[in-house]
């Protein structure tokens, strides 16, 4: 019955072939080191389930952000579980990432006929950034207040357009409402969409070169 | 080896991936459900009071008149105030009825018409008498009873949150 309801489901989908594709690919003989890209996709997944478990409670408004994120922690069940696993998440993310940007250097994997799926790598990299500083706002305590504060006015630092770059960042000439709702827009839409659109562009590079062979030495 | 019974080196890192996954899985995807569902789990704690309506002698005997009144509730993180309605309806100089104007088909709330002596409910075109009993429409119920008193003339209700 199950054999065959994978049969018609195969024949129309061709499940067999893209498991071979995407899963069963062959590889050169690799090492711990070429899971980072993996552990990086997992650590996305993992962060956009828990933050969209987040987004039921969490409310995006200074008279609410701070309260309800003391409700989630304190007052929902497994509240401190979600939350914890999506801040400890962030920063081990950012922490893989940057490692997998180390070994793929290292390893000269971006090298012929390679290098788009390391400038892809890059914008992943800089998103992936970007979710942890927009993120950072979200709690609106003081240290997400001061450290938006800091963070954007280095921004307006940049010559000529640096103070319309603050502005536009905060929303204003000042942090307020507007800054943690477009932080929050930002956090949840703008950067979540742009990260999928290339995560799907990197991992489509990947499964048509295959993995890089580590260079020998001579090489 | 084919043919012993010891399991092969592929089949026991599927097995031992697939048993840490579950595990893993059902660890956090438990959590989750239970996360989702709190409101609900809450166990009602439900609240009463008897809440003052004004002077009996303020109400005209044998004319429903809508009184008001406000009661404040923490929802997670805010507290809230929920304004809510009673018709008082004097049968006579000692007897009195409060009704609850809470529609008891969907909630919404009935009005008194007093030309034709009945509670109507907007939403779904609900018909209650004087004294609350279903005249027509879907209302599975009479319009509810609030409990009440007079303490030195003032007429209160037993209000129990829901």
């Amino acid at each position: 019955m199950l054999k065959n309801l994978f049969a018609w489901l195969d024949e129309r989908l061709g499940l067999n072939d893209l498991y071979k594709a995407i899963l069963d690919r062959p590889e050169p003989k690799g090492n711990w080191w070429n899971t980072l890209g993996s552990a990086s996709l997992f650590l996305f997944v993992m962060q956009a389930v828990t933050g969209i478990f987040l987004t039921v409670y969490y409310t995006p408004s200074p008279d609410h952000a701070y309260d309800s994120i003391q409700y989630i922690m304190n007052g929902v069940a497994f509240g401190w579980l979600i939350r914890g696993i999506h801040h400890w998440g962030a920063s081990l993310m950012v922490l893989v990432v940057f490692i997998h940007m180390i070994r793929v250097f290292v390893t000269a994997s971006y090298k012929y006929p390679r290098e788009l799926t390391w400038m892809i790598g890059v914008g992943l990299l800089i998103c992936t950034l970007g979710m942890g500083f927009t993120g950072y706002l979200l709690p609106w305590n003081q240290k997400a207040y001061w450290a938006t504060t800091v963070g954007t006015s280095i921004a307006g630092t940049v010559p000529w357009v640096g103070p319309i770059i603050e502005k536009a960042l905060r929303g204003g000439a000042d942090l307020s409402a507007l800054t943690l709702s477009r932080f929050f827009s930002a956090h949840i839409w703008i950067f979540p969409a742009i990260l999928i659109a290339l995560i799907g562009a990197h991992l489509f590079l990947i499964i048509k070169h295959g993995e890089s062979q580590f260079p020998e030495k001579g090489d | 080896m084919a043919g012993s019974k010891h399991i092969s080196r592929r089949d026991f890192i599927t097995m031992v991936t697939a048993g840490v996954g579950a595990v893993i899985t059902a660890a956090v995807g438990l959590p989750a459900i239970a996360y989702l569902i709190e409101p609900a789990l809450q166990s009602g704690s439900s609240k009463d009071a008897w809440v003052p309506l004004g002077k009996l002698d303020s109400f005209e005997v044998g004319k429903p008149a809508l009184a008001t009144f406000t009661r404040s509730k923490v929802n997670g993180w805010e507290k809230s105030v929920n304004s809510y309605g009673a018709f008082v309806l004097r049968k006579s100089e000692t007897e009195v009825v409060v009704l609850s104007n809470v529609c008891t088909h969907l909630s919404c709330r009935v009005n008194w018409e007093s030309d034709k002596k009945q509670y109507v409910c907007p939403c779904h075109d609900a018909h209650f008498n004087i004294d609350g009993k279903v005249v027509s429409g879907p209302p599975p119920r009479p319009l509810d009873v609030y409990q009440t008193k007079v303490d030195n003339g003032i007429l209160s209700i037993h209000f129990v949150e829901g």
